[in-house]
């Protein structure tokens, strides 16, 4: 279960969360929704444990730990996945390549043994064909010259391969066509799992279509300021984000 | 002002010195204050040369002695392996060789630097020419020791329709620069002239080229990357002359850097000198640090940061060693690459 609690965090010197409160029970999938500048991506980065994301009060644990005590490498291990909302191109590394030292990193950070790499494979393989990937991409360098749907598939594949508990889906529809985004979404559902915490985030209430939400929450100048069940994100869609920034002023 | 000429009379004024404009990033003089005595004969190295798995023969020299001949005649395929060795109780020494490809001739010359010795001044002078239609491909890894100094000049000189194609790998040493200078006589004759460097603790390397084309549609193509830690340095001087007539020539230079620490240095020194028309000649240089953005996105996956470090390093180094010919001599290269990174194998 993932819980934060009065979680504060400034990028240079400037407040963007405020006292951001918030409990994912395990097995279920939550929302945030929120305006531009809301503190969304701040949110996703600073339990990823991005590099100049000043914490300056609060505290986010999963299953008990606190995340913030931890490196980025670490969280990753303990079962965080931040699908970026722009993943990174690695030239000259192979996607199969960096996959398989991430997953044996975690693996040997859990004290877990190495996984062999004709198992490695042999899963690799199974995983791609769910999301109708071509293998061969695999063997590319990691996400040079992808389109934004394959690196968006590119990431879905990486969290189905690296199996976490706690998934952050940071604006995984931008850049989507409808094809794209029906994909990655099943990808997304078929992740879904009673010992898995997920966290969608979005602009936008068209993701929720395809990934339905046990609850919505309304992120606004950096705090939770409603949250509620599947229709709330349909009533945003409908009436905006406007009477949500007057409660935060 | 040859270092050859310096050990040969024990005279350290003779030593190169950053007055030479050549040199004035690679200073032996203002280094070595007296050019140690001359290396004694030493047996054959015990330990095998690191291309000692891909078999052929071995020419070994030692101290500086050893044949001073290499010679394939017309039509000959070879696959020798060319040790330069400073034995545990190297001085300084001169080591000088000719190699000569006849026509059509095809030569993979596997060259290294072995240094054994504590503190030598070491230089190796080879003379290589080319017929008509010959391709020699050259392999260095110089793996010099930490407290040595050495110095290497190939001068190799083409035929028509002759091929080069060249790959120096380096860790360098406490001073040490690898220098190749080219007659390009265009014609169909073409060169590639790589080479990586990654350098830690307070280790020097110094790449040095120079392609003069001499005749008309001659091509060079040349990729130098390197990377520099804790206080090392990295020197490269690239220069290709164009000669008057030498129209129709195609050069591309490439030197792309990183510097992993605040005391590291690069200095990069690409030259073209165009004396013809219709010429097509581009030169890179770019010096930078790994990407934080990407050493982020490797952490969130689990990969911690010194393994993700070796491993962008290893990426960024590894597209030279990608254009090595012979698949045996490549296997090498990326196995060097991947010890002296510490990173996983591809």
């Amino acid at each position: 279960m993932l819980s934060i609690k009065n979680l504060s965090v400034s990028i240079d010197d400037k407040a963007i969360l405020s006292g951001l409160s918030l409990d994912v029970p395990t097995g279920e999938v939550h929302a945030i929704m929120g305006p531009n500048g809301a503190g969304k991506s701040t949110l996703s980065y600073t339990l990823a444990g991005k590099p100049g994301y000043q914490v300056t009060g609060g505290s986010a644990t999963l299953d008990g730990v606190n995340l913030l005590d931890l490196d980025p490498s670490q969280r990753a291990a303990r079962g965080v996945f931040l699908s970026f909302q722009y993943p990174l191109e690695i030239p000259g590394v192979p996607a199969l390549t960096f996959l398989r030292t991430a997953l044996n990193a975690q693996h040997k950070a859990r004290g877990e043994a190495e996984v062999s790499a004709p198992d490695f494979l042999r899963l690799v393989r199974g995983k791609a064909a769910a999301l109708r990937m071509d293998f061969d991409m695999l063997k590319r360098a990691l996400n040079v010259g992808f389109s934004g749907g394959e690196k968006k598939r590119m990431e879905i594949l990486q969290m189905s391969v690296l199996s976490p508990r706690l998934a952050i889906l940071d604006e995984t529809d931008s850049g989507l066509d409808i094809d794209a985004l029906r994909i990655v979404s099943d990808g997304v559902n078929a992740l879904r799992a009673p010992d898995r915490s997920m966290l969608v985030i979005t602009h936008y209430q068209r993701l929720l279509d395809y990934i339905r939400p046990d609850r919505v929450h309304v992120l606004s100048a950096g705090r939770i300021v409603a949250s509620g069940g599947p229709d709330l994100a349909l009533e945003l869609e409908r009436e905006g984000y406007d009477k949500y920034s007057k409660v935060a002023a | 002002m040859s270092l050859a000429r310096a050990i040969e009379t024990g005279d350290a004024a003779l030593l190169p010195s950053r007055r030479d404009e050549d040199w004035r990033w690679t200073d032996l003089r203002g280094l070595i204050r007296a050019v140690p005595a001359a290396s004694p004969a030493a047996p054959a190295p015990a330990a095998s040369g690191p291309f000692a798995a891909l078999g052929g023969e071995e020419l070994r020299l030692v101290n500086g002695r050893g044949p001073d001949r290499l010679t394939l005649a017309a039509g000959e395929r070879r696959l020798v392996a060319l040790r330069f060795v400073a034995a545990p109780d190297a001085g300084a020494h001169v080591s000088r060789i000719a190699i000569d490809l006849g026509e059509g001739a095809d030569l993979t010359l596997l060259e290294s630097y072995e240094g054994e010795g504590a503190d030598y001044l070491a230089d190796a002078e080879l003379t290589v020419t080319l017929a008509p239609g010959a391709r020699l491909e050259r392999i260095v890894l110089a793996a010099d020791a930490e407290g040595g100094v050495g110095v290497s000049r190939a001068d190799i000189r083409l035929s028509a329709g002759a091929s080069l194609a060249q790959t120096v790998l380096t860790t360098g040493a406490r001073r040490q620069r690898l220098e190749t200078w080219v007659r390009h006589p265009g014609h169909g004759a073409t060169v590639r002239l790589d080479g990586v460097y990654r350098l830690a603790g307070r280790r020097h390397a110094d790449i040095t080229t120079v392609v003069t084309h001499e005749g008309t549609d001659g091509t060079t193509d040349q990729l130098v990357k390197g990377v520099a830690d804790d206080q090392a340095r990295g020197v490269f001087q690239g220069r290709i002359v164009v000669s008057p007539g030498a129209d129709r020539t195609e050069a591309r230079m490439g030197h792309h850097a990183l510097i992993l620490s605040d005391r590291a240095e690069i200095d990069g020194k690409p030259e073209l000198e165009i004396y013809a028309d219709d010429v097509a000649c581009a030169h890179g240089n770019t010096v930078g640090a790994l990407d934080d953005e990407a050493l982020f996105y490797a952490a969130q996956r689990g990969i911690p940061e010194p393994e993700a470090r070796a491993m962008l390093t290893a990426a960024f180094l590894g597209e030279v060693l990608d254009r090595i010919v012979h698949e045996g001599a490549r296997d090498i290269a990326r196995d060097w690459l991947a010890e002296t990174l510490g990173a996983p194998r591809p």
